[in-house]
């Protein structure tokens, strides 16, 4: 899983993978796959509902949908699935707060439902989102959608869509910056020295 | 948060993210074919009742089970309680058993807190479900659930707490919990059902409900013990539901916006009339509600974390 | 009988240090008195020599919760603590309100020595409050009884009350009140305030005291009698006090020492190893209370000793019972409220601790100047030596002292009956 923190870093171990110009081409890029994988407009099925895991998957849901819509002319709904009452690694933490689900009015319920995450790490968040979809309904199919994956795999997961391909240490930090949660638009790498897990 | 044992010392910020948990539960649940959660699997949570209280042991296991945490009931009467065991062996005894969380109700106030002391060396976290007179901090979580949902947000709300606030463990947490989120609270009751001290509490005192009743934004009624009435406290029933209860012609003098609330069980016909207890102002069937919510907060910030040090 | 040499030890702290020799019993020569050959020397140096302590208000537990005290084991603190001579309360099982458990216990306390038990009787049989014991039979006996009292029940009837003085006057004993209202205390269980409140204990009002130690004055003044008022614990009774003294009242007072130390703030820690009866009370309580017995209002201190088992401590408060060690840590509080504070000097100490209590109880031969010729009833006190409390140090059998952890002022160092050691550097004998 991505990790969340966004501590004053030495910016000479920083490195900036995505610009935020980057950032806008590589949703744009992310929002024509979907539309082509899904077959949006090709057929009679409702459009695909687009989740984001909170904290930046929200509002990089809500960019996708608005991209797709604007691609297709299809209004596509977008939403927020919290996970952290599925998580396996609760006990290892600080108690975290709980963030904001927000379900499709229509439901998910034989839908293509596209989670949407900022980074893809050990799959372990995808697997509590999947977990936590069950218990809202039954989709007719589950897509992943990451900004950028990382790598270090620890379930079988893997994403449907992928923004960006980082090879990455177990000691590196990968960020996400979002202009809605951080104020500007960016993807930064960061050595911290300490595995990240 | 190691124990919930009192409102008295909880911080805002803790207690508002209890609520925030207790709304973003409330949220997430609603409308689910599945009302279970799987938070709290493998986690085990004992009640321990030494006080008849069905409406809030059900509200705790139903929390618990929700969270799919292992809720096992222990009531004085069916166990070793019943034949003399002390409350330190009990509590020992069902921690060593694996308990990870022991909700206790007793008649003896501060009991949670001694509960809390014996334990300290163990994992097992202590929440009070009401002890004596003291406190009843689920009670007071769930009351602020309810009236920032009702009146969306407590600073700067008043609230009237009426009745026997002497005997009132539901007062006291609420007193200091609603002070806590910035409300103002005015104690309503006559002079023997006061407690000593009132005066360094955060609260204004009046002995005049009506006079009260028009620049309030919640009134909360307390229930009247039947053995209250016979202890001396006031004159007779009649007098005190007079002076003291809440009928149809009070409610007229309520601010459109303001809600009833009662922690039950609820007295029909004494502090509150059966009118209003079934207005659509009242809120006390919400309370319920929101009681399980805010109980699975309240287990969800004690055992869903890694564990703080206290 | 040995001979001790007590060198240079100031007699109630003040003067220049002398040599006292104890022989047969009393204080044989002041001053500079040679050695004889063999005895014992007690160095005494940089010491004050005072009269050896009189408790009022002890509870040994015997017969009936030797769990807990015995009359050896309560003795053996008394001793430590610096006393002579201590008054066992009747609140025994069986109660002491005959005159065969009054003289077990005063055959006891013969037996083992270290301290003059004196028992108490009860006011009324079975501590009932119903009807009067028989208390010529428990003076007459050979026990003597000089103090009689149901601590722990207030004589609450009013005309009980009234006979018990009357008859008490033929007999030229005292009796002891424990001032409690129980109509204004059911079910209570800590000083009625502010704190309790917040904390959801019943409230023990100081009405509750008051009231009855004000009926008592005026009950004892009309029959003629004298009263005690067993451990004083609030302003209002300092009051009452003072007024029933003012008007010729022949009315005596004690404090405990806890209620001059400890107040309800105790209350937030639900710990029942606070618990008391009276209640600790309210700050301005117990500041009145340390200047009402360095006035002389109240007359003395007493300790109002009372073991209990951890069982009936390591519980919830309601289900505790009341009360705290208090023989081996008088003297320490003492020295912590009344002389590091300025309010007492030793003398002050002498008078609270020994002199007035052995006035009150009538016992002869304690409480006595330090002059020769008088008996050697004596303790010796480190000033400024400070110590650890540990219960389980204590020579009690039970722990229960409030005092855990706390560092206190002023050590016994040498304890002396009749002439004898009983207790030095912290050990018997």
């Amino acid at each position: 899983m991505a990790s969340r923190s966004r501590g004053a870093a030495d910016p000479a171990a920083e490195r900036e993978l995505l610009s935020a110009g980057d950032v806008a081409r590589t949703i744009a890029r992310m929002a024509h796959q979907i539309i082509e994988k899904t077959a949006l407009g090709a057929g009679p099925d409702a459009p695909p509902v687009l989740l984001g895991i909170p904290t930046r998957g929200t509002p990089l849901a809500a960019r996708l949908g608005a991209r797709i819509s604007e691609f297709s002319g299809a209004a596509v709904p977008a939403g927020a699935l919290d996970v952290t009452l599925y998580r396996d690694d609760l006990r290892r933490r600080p108690t975290r707060p709980l963030e904001e689900t927000q379900m499709p009015e229509d439901g998910i319920d034989d839908r293509v439902v596209v989670l949407v995450d900022d980074v893809l790490y050990s799959g372990r968040t995808i697997r509590a989102a999947l977990d936590a979809l069950r218990d809202h309904g039954r989709p007719r199919a589950v897509q992943l959608a990451v900004l950028v994956d990382r790598g270090h795999r620890e379930l079988p997961i893997r994403a449907d869509y992928v923004g960006k391909n980082v090879p990455t240490s177990r000691t590196e930090d990968v960020s996400v910056l979002l202009a809605e949660t951080d104020g500007r638009d960016a993807v930064l790498l960061r050595e911290t020295g300490q595995e990240r897990r | 948060m190691r124990h919930l044992l009192t409102t008295e010392n909880l911080a805002a910020d803790t207690a508002t993210a209890v609520l925030d948990t207790a709304d973003e539960l409330k949220r997430t649940l609603l409308g689910r074919e599945v009302r279970k959660l799987p938070t709290l699997r493998g986690r085990t949570v004992i009640t321990m009742f030494y006080e008849n209280s069905t409406r809030t042991r059900v509200s705790f296991e139903i929390a618990g089970k929700w969270m799919s945490a292992d809720v096992v009931n222990v009531s004085a009467g069916g166990s070793s309680v019943g034949k003399g065991e002390s409350l330190r062996d009990t509590a020992l005894t069902l921690s060593a058993a694996g308990a990870d969380c022991v909700i206790v109700r007793h008649p003896a106030s501060g009991a949670a807190h001694r509960l809390a002391g014996w334990l300290a060396d163990t994992g097992t976290c202590v929440v009070n479900a009401g002890d004596g007179t003291h406190q009843h901090p689920t009670q007071a979580l769930l009351d602020a659930a309810t009236l920032r949902e009702r009146l969306g947000g407590l600073a700067g709300r008043r609230v009237a707490i009426v009745g026997d606030v002497l005997h009132s463990r539901v007062a006291r947490s609420n007193v200091y919990l609603l002070a806590t989120l910035g409300a103002e609270v005015v104690l309503v009751a006559p002079p023997t059902l006061l407690p000593p001290g009132v005066e360094h509490w955060p609260v204004t005192v009046s002995h005049e409900l009506d006079a009260e009743l028009p620049a309030v934004d919640a009134v909360m009624m307390l229930r009247v013990q039947a053995e209250r009435m016979h202890g001396g406290f006031f004159p007779s029933a009649r007098e005190y539901s007079i002076a003291y209860g809440l009928g149809e012609a009070r409610l007229r003098l309520l601010p459109e916006h303001a809600v009833v609330l009662h922690p039950g069980p609820m007295l029909r016909g004494m502090e509150i009339s059966s009118v209003v207890a079934d207005a659509p102002r009242a809120a006390i069937t919400e309370q319920v509600r929101n009681g399980v919510h805010v109980r699975m907060a309240v287990l969800y910030h004690l055992l869903a974390g890694e564990g703080e040090q206290a | 009988m040995s001979e001790i040499l007590i060198k240079g030890a100031r007699r109630y702290g003040e003067g220049d240090p002398v040599d006292v020799l104890v022989a047969d019993g009393v204080l044989a020569e002041i001053g500079s008195p040679a050695a004889p050959e063999g005895c014992e020397v007690l160095d005494a140096a940089g010491q004050v020599l005072l009269p050896g302590f009189v408790d009022l208000h002890t509870h040994l537990r015997e017969p009936g919760r030797e769990d807990t005290e015995t009359v050896e084991t309560g003795s053996a603190a008394a001793a430590l603590g610096g006393y002579t001579a201590v008054f066992a309360m009747a609140n025994t099982d069986p109660v002491a309100d005959n005159a065969v458990i009054v003289e077990h216990v005063w055959r006891r306390g013969r037996e083992i020595g270290l301290v003059d038990v004196h028992p108490v009787g009860a006011v009324t049989v079975g501590l009932r409050g119903e009807r009067l014991a028989e208390l010529g039979t428990m003076a007459r006996s050979e026990a003597g009884v000089r103090m009689f009292s149901d601590d722990g029940h207030c004589v609450a009837d009013p005309l009980i009350m009234r006979r018990a003085l009357e008859y008490s006057t033929a007999l030229g004993v005292v009796v002891a009140q424990h001032a409690e209202e129980p109509r204004l205390t059911v079910g209570a269980q800590a000083h009625e305030g502010a704190r309790a409140a917040r904390l959801g204990y019943s409230g023990w009002p100081a009405s509750a005291e008051e009231s009855i130690v004000a009926r008592d004055c005026i009950l004892a003044r009309h029959a003629g009698a004298r009263l005690h008022v067993c451990h004083v614990s609030t302003a209002g009774t300092v009051d009452v006090l003072s007024w029933a003294k003012d008007r010729g009242t022949r009315v005596s007072a004690e404090v405990t020492p806890h209620h001059l130390l400890l107040t309800d703030e105790r209350l937030a820690t639900y710990d029942p190893v606070n618990k008391v009866n009276p209640p600790l009370r309210a700050e301005d309580d117990a500041e009145r209370l340390r200047q009402a017995l360095a006035d002389g209002v109240v007359d003395c201190v007493a300790t109002d000793h009372a073991p209990h088992a951890p069982q009936d401590k390591d519980c919830e408060w309601a289900a505790a019972r009341p009360g705290m060690l208090g023989l081996q840590t008088a003297l320490s509080v003492v020295a912590r409220t009344m002389v590091r504070t300025g309010l007492l000097d030793w003398r002050g100490v002498a008078r609270v601790m020994s002199e007035r209590p052995a006035e009150i109880a009538g016992l002869p031969d304690q409480g006595r100047p330090l002059a020769e010729g008088e008996p050697a009833n004596l303790v010796l006190v480190d000033p400024d030596a400070e110590w650890t409390v540990r219960g389980p140090e204590l020579a009690s059998i039970a722990a229960n002292t409030p005092y855990e952890g706390m560092r206190l002022p002023a050590v016994v160092t040498a304890t002396l009956l009749r002439g004898r050691i009983t207790a030095r550097e912290g050990k018997i004998g």
